[in-house]
């Protein structure tokens, strides 16, 4: 092979059995024995559990069982646990509430779930469910996060509702810093809540086999490993060993599917009971009430600037929603995910952010596409665009006037920045996105009756959470490593088990193209395998944008060694000095002769070591490899949005959409240009089109997709991307991660030019039609 | 009630014996193990489950199988050639990555199949309003629209 | 869902026969929100009467003055008949905007003006052209049919059989549809019918209405600027996440000049 893989637009292996509806997702395994669960559900936010009557749904037609909390409770079956422990402002660990599968005594949203009804159909499954009587004693809900601390405890361990107070920073030099700024921007800024919506529901199938003692679930998971190192650790209290986890295709996750879920466990708990195989599969109102929501930030934000423009401080007070329960790593998302990443892209010297993580009657909230990091830069960009219409001066240039230039880089907020080059990808924007000809286009929007304006954004994302000893100091409960594994055949076809998952992101191509490339073999010679604790040795999963970074890297690592034993082989082989040996894209050399043997050749001899050294070597070519990273990735990149904006509805299009991303090394440019795409439509979604809404009483309005809107085809753009490189300069493939980028930079953008076009501070998001049109008449009313 | 039900589906005759209250799509995947048509939501919004009914893009969630009687389904399963060979709708959906985790992709597949119909030659503006009713998560439509827009060129008006 | 009974009757007379001993059956049309509602446990009928195979409500027939839509036509095929675009180009525009392509080729307008959703679009064209629905039993004039939410002049086991409406000088509908659900939000049919204007709103209130006001404006001048100055009540106007009676008594104002300017294009 002459040309690299690397950069390449390879199309997608896993395409065709998508396309042909050969894909095998979780509620399309069928189980022998197979039996369906239904949930009986809170339809209140808060309120005591008098009693659950079960026993007219026990004998209702096809019912095999009915369970309630108190049966699990028997069955000494534990709370879920969470995953990172964060220890607050005093010193103290965290509020952590027992989050039971079925509720206990109690019921904190709606839609936890009270009951679980299994039969030998879903409907009557379903049927049944609604026979099971509930007296509920309903107390008053808390829903905004902003007057939880002030009411009743939802939880005993939390009597004022707070999980937490964090802070990070020195905040009597910021206060200092700030009494004597020559300007002080300030905005009182909504990170509005988001439902994640991956378009096939959650599913659980779970088996147990009496022959040997030991379960099966398939599971609509992100990371395989991790729900099975929770389930069984920390609440069945099983053997790993016992417990074999598939997440077999899975239609997005988005973060939604990292957790482990109440029905996970109580499907796979029930299959033992009745030795039954145990489906349940949310309907998508279950998922709006019972899948982790994401963001939900109420903060207070203010930059101190000089009166050149230059960013000397920066203050953020933010209140948190976690909603009812502790989700797996809810508690580290607005903190160590969020407060780290506020000096953006620039070289702020003083940056201070205080945390107030609180519990209400709402769905638990976790990580959702970017999770902590469109927050930080919701809070940047909308300050810093801010602060240059305060100050009069041209948002680009501030932004230039502020720019880190000098790499590593070590932040006021924990992180060191390895490389980066923010002019470069901002240049490129400007230049693709024509903004030299915006007046122009400002103009003919005006004649037609539009506003029209631009907005700019430029993030940073720290992806490849790591390394894990400074997680765990943070308060990581679980290593933040990949695993890999490269097992050669003996006639030279390579299978890759990875830790990573796909949901979509096509790993089965691009860690073939990396691992073809590698070893010099035709792609078709390469197959990924993922998604299976039986299969692949450990995995970390898939969120964070980690998958190549660490992923990747675990794989090159193996793959690195694959190679060393090889040219062991190669030089029993061709009786040379394994010091001499040379590898290069699929053969064996002895340096400087014309002596060689092909990969395949010294796979076979690995495997038929007829003529092999065995007094020193073991036959096989089979290698793992874990690796845990020195640092975080540190993505980047500058958007430019521009909207138009019909006055008289208030509408709001986005005329055009421009993404420019430095994402390091690109394996394959056609995949990561879809991940763009995908992020950025979601970035659009929650600016203008998403809100999760509850009512007082803790009921939630935006319950479907009548309600809430994620974007059609017809509410985006053609987007116009380009990349930009500065290798990541502590992994060997030099990348740094895509799949949240658009979801990060977007919702800045998008707000930074609706309040451009609308001459106006801020417009809170969703900016719906409504809101956009109240905004409009308060600004006509505040003229008159 | 227990009622039967017979249709064509991809060709071939299917009937079974289900309750009244089946819906088409619990018919195709439950009764017939064709699951490739997908459950996405259940108010009608995210058109996972779009077939081909006579000919026409329908929701399959929306209906009962009893609706379906003696009709003509196509389900995704019934779109590549006997031999394996990709429909010309399918080869433009890989070629221009209009697919990401593949869940939604059956029923746009399926829905772009009857649009293309009659529309040979479609405009990016008319791809995004035949896709009001199918939700991707994914790929922010992007390389769908441009996917179908190929398609629709190469099937020259004809499924 | 909950369990019924399910019928296909051969005619429609067996169908009003047969819904006449079932007093929680329903008539299944095209199935487009009544199935999503049995879906959902919120419609629980012990019977269904299946009227697709019935070839007799389905068909459409345009005269000078008047097309008429057999009840279980769908909206996919009044969208696509070239006659209807010939006499109201208004009428196949509404009928090829609602819901989407796949609900398009269920969907009946039988069933829908039956169902009376708040926001469903034929209503506003049933009132806006003054439509007369004939019935197993009788005509019913438009402004007589829909009675609030969900609720129509139809009795007990009364069904439609086809609609009739009044070929106008010019009408246009336009829609501003609800972000999330597409349904309207507001929807304004205005028609012209040389010296007499109609004008019907759907999506607004609790069930579709006529705007006197602008009738009047547009009897006297069929022109935007007629119906631009006309400011509408927001009181008795639906009120929810997506919009507000304010909001939505101002988009009834702004659909209506708009579908002026599209009549007299």
């Amino acid at each position: 092979m002459s040309t690299s893989l690397i950069g390449a637009r390879v199309q997608r292996k896993e395409d065709y059995r998508f396309l042909t509806g050969a894909g095998q997702y979780t509620d399309d395994v069928a189980l022998p024995q197979q039996s369906y669960a239904a949930f009986v559900r809170s339809p209140h936010a808060h309120a005591v559990l008098k009693k659950v009557d079960i026993e007219k749904a026990k004998k209702a037609p096809g019912v095999i069982a009915v369970y309630t909390g108190a049966d699990l409770a028997n069955a000494k079956v534990g709370g879920l646990p969470c995953g990172w422990l964060i220890t607050d402002v005093k010193g103290q660990p965290m509020k952590e509430p027992p989050y039971p599968s079925l509720a206990q005594g109690k019921v904190r949203h709606v839609g936890e779930r009270v009951a679980v009804v299994i039969a030998e159909t879903l409907a009557q499954a379903k049927d049944a469910a609604e026979m099971v009587e509930v007296d509920y004693d309903v107390l008053p809900a808390i829903i905004d996060p902003k007057k939880a601390s002030s009411a009743k405890g939802i939880h005993e361990i939390a009597p004022d509702n707070v999980c937490y107070v964090w802070a990070l920073g020195d905040k009597a030099a910021i206060d200092a810093a700030f009494a004597k700024a020559a300007h002080v921007t300030k905005l009182d800024l909504v990170n509005n809540r988001l439902i994640p919506n991956a378009i096939e529901p959650r599913s659980a199938n779970a088996t147990y086999s009496r022959a040997s003692d030991d379960y099966t679930l398939y599971v609509t998971s992100q990371n395989p490993h991790v729900e099975r190192l929770l389930m069984t650790a920390f609440v069945l209290g099983l053997p790993e060993s016992k417990v074999r986890v598939v997440a077999p295709d899975v239609g997005g996750g988005f973060g939604s599917k990292i957790y482990l879920y109440p029905e996970d466990v109580v499907v796979t708990w029930a299959s033992k009971q009745l030795n039954r195989a145990v489906k349940w599969t949310a309907d998508r109102s279950e998922s709006f009430v019972s899948d982790a929501h994401g963001r939900d930030h109420v903060t207070v934000a203010e930059l101190a600037l000089d009166k050149d423009g230059k960013f000397l401080a920066m203050r953020v007070k933010t209140t948190a929603n976690l909603g009812a329960y502790l989700s797996t790593f809810a508690s580290c998302i607005p903190t160590i995910l969020y407060a780290t990443l506020l000096a953006g892209q620039y070289t702020t010297p003083l940056i201070y952010c205080e945390v107030t993580a609180v519990f209400t009657n709402t769905a638990p909230v976790d990580a959702y596409r970017g999770a902590g990091r469109p927050e930080a830069t919701y809070v940047v960009e909308r300050l810093v665009e801010t602060a240059a219409r305060d100050l009069k001066m041209d948002p680009v240039e501030i932004r230039r006037k502020n720019f880190i230039r000098q790499f590593p880089y070590q932040t006021p907020v924990a992180l060191l920045y390895d490389t980066g080059n923010y002019e470069q990808t901002l240049d490129a924007a400007l230049q693709i996105a024509d903004v030299k000809n915006f007046p122009k286009r400002r103009e003919e929007s005006l004649r037609k009756g539009k506003l029209r304006g631009i907005g700019y954004a430029c993030y940073i994302e720290a992806c490849g959470i790591a390394p894990s000893n400074v997680a765990g100091s943070l308060g990581a409960r679980a290593g933040l490593f990949e695993a890999g594994e490269i097992r050669v055949h003996p006639t030279g076809t390579v299978t890759v088990f990875t830790g990573s998952h796909a949901h979509g992101q096509g790993h089965e191509t691009t860690f073939a193209q990396v691992v073809a490339d590698r070893l010099g073999l035709p792609i078709e010679n390469v197959e990924i395998v993922h998604g299976d604790t039986s299969k692949v040795l450990f995995g970390m999963g898939t969120y964070g944008s980690r998958s190549i970074a660490v992923g990747g890297t675990a794989i090159v690592k193996a793959l690195d060694k694959i190679v060393a034993k090889g040219k062991k082989i190669a030089a029993h082989l061709l009786e040379a000095s394994e010091a001499d040996i040379e590898y290069d894209r699929g053969v064996f050399k002895v340096a400087g002769t014309d002596k060689k043997k092909m990969f395949g050749e010294v796979a076979f001899a690995a495997y038929v070591p007829h003529n092999y050294p065995l007094d020193k070597l073991e036959p096989g070519l089979n290698e793992n490899a874990f690796y845990d990273p020195t640092n975080f990735t540190f993505p980047a990149g500058s958007y430019v949005c521009e909207v138009e904006v019909d006055k008289e509805t208030g509408t709001t299009t986005i005329a055009s959409f421009t993404a420019v991303d430095d994402f390091g090394k690109v394996i394959n440019p056609m995949i990561v240009e879809g991940q763009v795409h995908g992020g950025l439509a979601q970035g659009i979604g929650q600016a203008l089109t998403e809100g999760c809404r509850y009512d007082e009483s803790g009921q939630l309005v935006t319950g479907s997709f009548l309600d809430y809107t994620i974007p059609r085809a017809g509410d985006v753009p053609m987007f116009q991307l380009d990349t930009r490189e500065t290798p990541c300069t502590h992994n060997p493939l030099g990348v740094k991660g895509c799949g949240e980028a658009g979801a990060i930079g977007a919702p800045a953008a998008v707000m930074n030019a609706i309040t451009d076009a609308l001459g106006v501070k801020d417009v809170p998001m969703p900016a719906t039609a409504q809101t956009v049109w109240k905004s409009l008449q308060e600004k006509a009313h505040a003229r008159v | 009630m227990t009622i039967k039900v017979s249709m064509k589906v991809n060709g071939k005759a299917a009937s079974a014996d289900v309750e009244a209250r089946t819906l088409l799509v619990t018919f195709i995947r439950e009764n017939l193990r064709l699951t490739g048509t997908h459950v996405g939501c259940d108010t009608a919004q995210c058109g996972a489950c779009t077939v081909l009914m006579n000919g026409k893009a329908i929701k399959s969630c929306s209906i009962v199988a009893m609706q379906a009687e003696g009709a003509d389904i196509m389900t995704i399963e019934g779109v590549a050639k006997p031999d394996g060979t990709l429909h010309p709708m399918q080869a433009a959906f890989k070629e221009h990555h209009g697919l990401q985790c593949g869940f939604c992709t059956p029923g746009m597949v399926m829905n772009a199949l009857d649009f293309a119909k009659s529309h040979p030659n479609p405009t990016e503006q008319q791809v995004r309003e035949a896709l009001e009713g199918n939700l991707c998560r994914c790929t922010g439509y992007h390389n769908i629209v441009k996917s179908i827009m190929a398609g629709a060129k190469a099937m020259g008006g004809k499924i | 869902m909950h369990a019924f009974d399910y019928h296909r009757p051969a005619s429609a007379k067996d169908a009003v026969s047969l819904k006449a001993g079932k007093s929680e059956g329903k008539y299944l049309a095209g199935g487009q929100s009544l199935v999503q509602a049995m879906k959902l446990r919120l419609s629980s009928p012990s019977d269904l009467i299946d009227l697709s195979s019935l070839k007799e409500l389905t068909g459409i027939k345009v005269s000078g003055s008047a097309v008429e839509i057999g009840a279980m036509t769908r909206h996919a095929d009044v969208a696509a008949a070239a006659d209807v675009g010939k006499a109201i180009p208004a009428l196949a525009a509404l009928a090829g905007d609602i819901g989407d392509r796949q609900v398009r080729h269920m969907g009946t307008i039988g069933g829908s003006l039956a169902n009376n959703d708040p926001a469903a679009d034929y209503p506003a064209a049933v009132l806006g052209l003054g439509a007369t629905i004939t019935t197993n039993k009788r005509k019913i004039e438009a402004d007589g049919f829909f009675k609030g939410l969900y609720e129509t002049a139809l009795e007990e086991g009364e069904l439609i059989t086809s609609v009739s409406f009044p070929v106008p000088k010019r009408a246009a509908y336009m829609k501003f549809k609800n972000p999330a659900s597409r349904f309207a939000l507001v929807g304004v049919f205005v028609a012209d019918f040389g010296g007499k204007a109609r004008v019907g709103v759907t999506g607004a209130g609790p069930s579709a209405f006529r705007q006197a006001e602008m009738e009047k404006a547009l009897a006297a001048k069929f022109a935007p600027e007629s119906v631009a100055s006309v400011k509408v009540s927001a009181s008795g106007l639906n009120g929810d996440l997506h919009a507000s009676p304010e909001y939505r008594a101002h988009l009834i104002t702004v659909m209506a000049r708009r579908a002026v300017e599209a009549a007299l294009k």
